[in-house]
């Protein structure tokens, strides 16, 4: 019985992006989508224990979740003169209760796409996008959602509310952008993708630095995105970033303490992971459309295959960044490229290219400008230089185990 | 689905006849082409929000102020609304839509017009509390 409960729920986590994003396409509608599908859920809790678990338990659950569907939408027929307000899901979901339903749901389209799309149109702010997403593509549960942006679940099933509303009222269209769109609607979905990522490696406040199952999801997505759409190159950079990063996260942290890369643990890396990550990263380069996300892959492939820190091609991260610098010219960029210039070109020489991007004021606030700067004059040999830039990013992070970590820096500069 | 396209521009002194003939022929063509696609339901232009009259009923009394209802950065210059397929056929006609009217670049808000509810079981009480006296 508990067996039958877990196969179903895993079934269920597994298929219900695809599945949902067909029963939309379908319906017009989030909510009898969402409705239809719990329907078949528990449907199969009641009747699987007893018949056993079909061999196509996905095909089983669309089927059912179809029916229900035409159920509802016939109930609600019947039920309701056609308001306005329905018009829109039922003109679109009539054209689909003809006699064949049934043999028809086993060959319905992958609409993951289009829903992929509209979850993440602008017309949404991105707080909405990525709950969303996460709600209809990951099949996360709005509890489980809310836990991990740390938020109460009343903001969060609010959320999800309010852009389902925005989208059934504003008629945000369910499909894939037409080419002169596509670029565009494309950067936001990957940029969804990668914040949900990041939100899981590294928390903005708060304890936790790392909830991977975030990060997680967001590499399951961001693959989903490959096979959708597998010849853009910057899907597959986005997915090869996401898998590098994500190697190193169990050399991350040691004893609640951050870890810098030039010091952690590199037996801790996952090598299947990097392994994975470099031939997303080739299969991208291969399609000879670089961008931003496979740019920054590079550079963590260039980390990854350094066996010491002191291996580290920081010539070729120099060179990476400049090119980033080219599609992305961010102070952040900058700041890394100044970085990697230091412990390439020179130290001195890295020195005066921060110092100059300080100039303007803008990073005043940035606590890892500070922090670059502090590590420089440090390696420099210049201890109350170093130890004014620690003091002063310590009163930036906002993250305890990053305080832990310049504190400790601050103490090493400065012996008493 | 009807959009209303709402265009909010800053009235600002000191706009050239140059500029706002630029501004006059971009309105021509977007609203030409529309007509031409038969999507046009109404497009107009308000006087500026110097001439606008705020009536708010408090007590069962309607007060009477000077000025639009709000001070804002942008102001209400005009409107278009148009039949569209979906928000992005609206979004790609926003683009299109001069917003320098007043003097300075603006933006355009859409709204969907949803339409008046139908709501005829309302409308047969008042139907009968009118008989009825």
């Amino acid at each position: 019985m508990a067996d039958i409960q877990a196969a179903a729920e895993e079934l269920f986590r597994q298929e219900s992006g695809r599945i949902l994003a067909t029963l939309i396409g379908i319906s017009g509608s989030f909510d009898r989508a969402e409705e239809a599908l719990q329907e078949a859920f528990a449907a199969a809790l009641a009747s699987w224990p007893e018949s056993g678990v079909p061999e196509k338990g996905a095909a089983w659950i669309m089927t059912t979740a179809h029916r229900k569907l035409i159920d509802g939408v016939r109930r609600d027929n019947t039920r309701r003169d056609k308001q306005e307000s329905l018009r829109y899901e039922t003109e679109r979901a009539a054209s689909l209760t003809g006699p064949d339903e049934e043999e028809s749901a086993m060959h319905f389209p992958d609409d993951r796409l289009r829903l992929i799309f509209t979850c993440c149109h602008p017309a949404l702010n991105q707080e909405a996008q990525v709950a969303l997403t996460l709600r209809t593509l990951g099949g996360l549960s709005t509890p489980e959602i809310a836990r991990a942006f740390l938020l109460p679940e009343a903001t969060l099933a609010q959320r999800i509310v309010r852009a389902k509303r925005k989208i059934q009222e504003a008629h945000i269209p369910y499909e894939v952008p037409p080419p002169e769109r596509l670029r565009e609607r494309l950067a936001s979905v990957q940029a969804v993708i990668y914040l949900i990522f990041n939100e899981g490696y590294v928390a903005t406040s708060g304890e936790a630095l790392m909830r991977h199952d975030l990060s997680a999801e967001a590499i399951r997505l961001g693959r989903v995105l490959c096979e959708l759409m597998p010849e853009e190159g910057e899907n597959l950079g986005l997915v090869a970033l996401m898998l590098l990063h994500d190697s190193r996260r169990h050399a991350r942290v040691r004893d609640g303490a951050l870890v810098t890369m030039d010091e952690q643990d590199r037996a801790l890396w996952d090598q299947q992971a990097i392994a994975e990550g470099i031939r997303f990263l080739e299969s991208a380069l291969s399609l000879r459309a670089p961008g931003p996300y496979q740019l920054q892959a590079a550079i963590a492939a260039v980390h990854a295959q350094a066996k010491t820190p002191e291996d580290t091609d920081w010539v070729q991260i120099a060179a990476l960044y400049a090119r980033l610098l080219e599609w992305n010219p961010s102070r952040v960029v900058a700041l890394n490229h100044a970085v990697a210039v230091a412990l390439s070109a020179g130290l001195e020489q890295g020195l005066e290219l921060i110092d100059e991007l300080g100039r303007s004021g803008e990073l005043d606030q940035y606590y890892l400008y500070h922090a670059a700067r502090a590590d420089i004059l440090r390696r420099l040999v210049r201890p109350a230089e170093a130890a004014e830039a620690y003091r002063q990013a310590l009163r930036l992070a906002t993250n305890r185990i990053e305080q832990n970590f310049l504190e400790r820096r601050l103490r090493e500069v400065m012996p008493l | 689905m009807r959009y209303m396209l709402l265009i909010y521009s800053k009235e600002q002194a000191g706009a050239t006849r140059e500029m706002l003939d630029e501004v006059y022929r971009g309105h021509r063509a977007t609203m030409q082409e529309a007509g031409r696609k038969g999507i046009l339901q109404g497009a107009e232009p308000l006087a500026p929000t110097s001439t606008a009259t705020t009536v708010r009923v408090e007590n069962g009394k309607a007060v009477v102020t000077d000025g639009p209802f709000a001070e804002t950065k942008e102001q209400l210059a005009g409107y278009y609304i148009l039949e569209c397929q979906n928000l992005d056929e609206a979004i790609d006609w926003a683009g299109r839509i001069p917003t320098g009217c007043k003097g300075a670049e603006g933006c355009i808000e859409i709204r969907p017009l949803p339409g008046v509810p139908q709501r005829p079981e309302l409308d047969s009480v008042a139907a009968a509390r009118a008989r009825n006296g």
